[in-house]
């Protein structure tokens, strides 16, 4: 729970965002994210982001469910408590195999959406800082952090020059928090004069 | 698009190659027919038609599986595949050549009244079978004769009308209006081929041609099986011909975005493969009961224990582990690798499916088998290699190829 400060840009064109985002990382700013209303293709690799790695975590989901099925199923039918069922050997693999298949879907697909929400830090009740109420609208909204070297009005200036329709400094928590969104700020954030 | 290559020359290390495939497994399969097949010995026979039979039946299947591909994409409205669609619609032309092959061999079976292979064909043995009896209206000379000629008449016809209409894209640039009619028109003509395609390969066909040779036993899953394997062996045929015509320095539309898509066609569809494999194999196993485990006792217990779980291995375990990775589905060497593994165990896969009921003591894997299919593979490399060249490369006025040119995965 720390409180940053960031130079946001907004943009109403995919066509200006591009080079745009180029610009931006060309001079040496590093974009935290750009928050688009769809997905837009191709602004990961712009963004110089690295694949996710979601699948992988899956993958291993996947194996613990299987391994999970396998062993609590056999178990449970050759130690535990075996079972004559139509005169099938106790170790009944082909069987089982329906049962090892869901064990392991059900374990990679709640794994992941799990995963998944951590990674975008988005959970019933818990609340993130909006950049720009118009992101799930119809503006591209690009936000830099600030570190102690950034001249905010110079990175304001670069990213209107480079066609934002809007910036502007805000000063926000960066990760997720649970509670209520401040409600006496309409806007969800606080507007730092200077 | 001023540097694309449209025009395929052959090159000619492929055609000595095809030649060469064409001349010796020609030989084998001469040599094979004069002293097997028209020996006076039924187990002879039965080796030679029966390797024969099941080599052709693989190929036209195969090769209507790039016609299926492309109508079903088609029906989707698909734009991805459109860089490359002529490499499937050069496969598809292989259709009614090896469908006529297919034809001959299955006439000589039937009108030669070869019963060892269709037990049904004996009308004695019928007479006296009420389970067989029962299923007369359907297994019978007449019906089979007129399904087949059917069958395959009418996937090279529509595969030659989708043929046709895609060649239309070649010539003039289309406005609106007229590419709003091209699709619909595409759309028609895929859904022909589609409707017929579900009437015969994802149902009667597999049981007319392979599920009648066990003429006693049945599978509601039979045909699905069929289906995938020759689907799958599909995708990795067109995935085979894709790299290798990109690697000789055409096709520069087609990039690793398409490659990974056709590679998840294979990974997927090895694994529908194996599910139906394995629901096929679990229900008769659970069940138990004496008329349906006879398909599975000499493939799991006898002679062909290690070709039917060696199939296992190839059409599951290696596209699972091997292509799952996103990046091993971008990488034209292994996908061109698991290509040629995918089509080879679903050939071995035909090969049980039919050997496994026609030749039950004893595995006959070897010269004929591999002969026969070196025949296969060299007409196939020359016909489509010579239908590629027929043709420009890129179907330019595509109104979808746009789409496709920045396919992103």
């Amino acid at each position: 729970m720390a409180q940053k400060k960031f130079v946001v840009g907004c943009f109403d064109d995919e066509k200006v965002l591009f080079p745009a985002v180029k610009q931006v990382r060309t001079a040496g700013y590093k974009i935290q994210d750009v928050y688009t209303p769809f997905p837009v293709h191709g602004l990961d690799h712009a963004l110089g982001m690295r694949e996710t790695s979601l699948h992988t975590a899956g993958f291993i989901y996947g194996i613990t469910g299987t391994t999970t099925a396998i062993s609590a199923i056999s178990w449970i039918f050759t130690k535990d408590w075996p079972l004559n069922i139509g005169g099938k050997p106790h170790f009944a693999l082909p069987a089982w195999i329906p049962i090892i298949f869901e064990l392991t879907v059900l374990f990679a697909a709640v794994g992941m959406v799990m995963t998944f929400m951590w990674l975008c830090q988005m959970a019933p009740g818990v609340k993130k800082h909006h950049f720009h109420k118009r992101a799930t609208d119809d503006l591209f909204v690009m936000v830099i952090e600030c570190n102690e070297k950034t001249n905010a009005e110079d990175l304001k200036a670069l990213l209107a020059s480079n066609g934002a329709v809007e910036t502007d400094i805000q000063v926000a928590e960066d990760g997720w928090w649970f509670g209520t969104y401040d409600t006496e700020n309409d806007n969800l954030y606080k507007q730092v004069a200077h | 698009m001023a540097s694309i290559k449209e025009q395929f020359e052959i090159p000619g290390k492929l055609k000595t190659w095809a030649y060469a495939l064409i001349g010796i497994g020609g030989v084998a399969l001469l040599v094979g027919m004069f002293t097997k097949g028209f020996s006076n010995d039924e187990h002879e026979q039965v080796h030679f038609w029966g390797t024969l039979m099941y080599n052709t039946i693989f190929w036209t299947l195969v090769t209507n599986a790039a016609m299926f591909f492309l109508c079903f994409s088609t029906m989707a409205q698909a734009a991805w595949m459109q860089s490359f669609r002529r490499i499937a619609e050069a496969i598809s032309t292989l259709v009614p050549v090896f469908g006529a092959i297919t034809f001959a061999v299955l006439m000589y079976v039937v009108l030669g009244n070869k019963h060892h292979i269709y037990h049904w064909l004996d009308a004695a043995a019928v007479a006296k079978d009420p389970v067989l009896k029962g299923k007369a209206g359907f297994l019978n000379p007449t019906f089979f004769i007129i399904w087949t000629t059917l069958a395959i008449g009418l996937w090279s016809y529509f595969g030659y009308r989708m043929r046709q209409i895609s060649r239309e894209a070649d010539e003039n640039p289309m406005d609106l209006a007229t590419a709003t009619k091209f699709n619909i028109r595409s759309m028609t003509r895929s859904g022909f081929f589609l409707v017929w395609f579900g009437l015969t390969v994802a149902s009667t066909i597999p049981w007319l041609w392979l599920m009648s040779i066990d003429a006693h036993w049945y599978s509601t899953m039979y045909s699905w099986y069929t289906f995938a394997s020759s689907f799958v062996a599909g995708m990795a045929l067109i995935a085979l011909w894709v790299i290798y015509v990109k690697n000789k320095g055409y096709l520069e539309l087609t990039n690793q975005e398409h490659i990974h898509d056709i590679a998840k066609f294979m990974f997927a569809f090895s694994i529908f493969w194996t599910y139906l494999w394995f629901s096929q194999y679990m229900l008769i196993w659970y069940a138990n009961i004496p008329e349906e485990t006879v398909y599975f006792k000499h493939r799991v217990q006898g002679a062909y224990k290690p070709i039917f779980f060696l199939n296992l291995v190839i059409n599951f375990l290696a596209p699972l582990i091997i292509l799952m990775k996103r990046s091993a589905k971008r990488n034209f060497t292994l996908v061109a690798f698991m290509a040629v593994l995918i089509l080879f165990g679903h050939w071995i896969d035909f090969y049980q499916m039919v050997m496994g009921s026609l030749m039950k003591e004893h595995v006959t894997l070897g010269w004929l088998d591999f002969g026969i299919l070196g025949f296969f593979v060299g007409v196939l490399i020359l016909m489509v290699a010579r239908s590629l060249a027929s043709k420009p490369l890129i179907v330019k006025n595509h109104p979808f190829l746009k789409e496709s040119i920045i396919h992103q995965v």
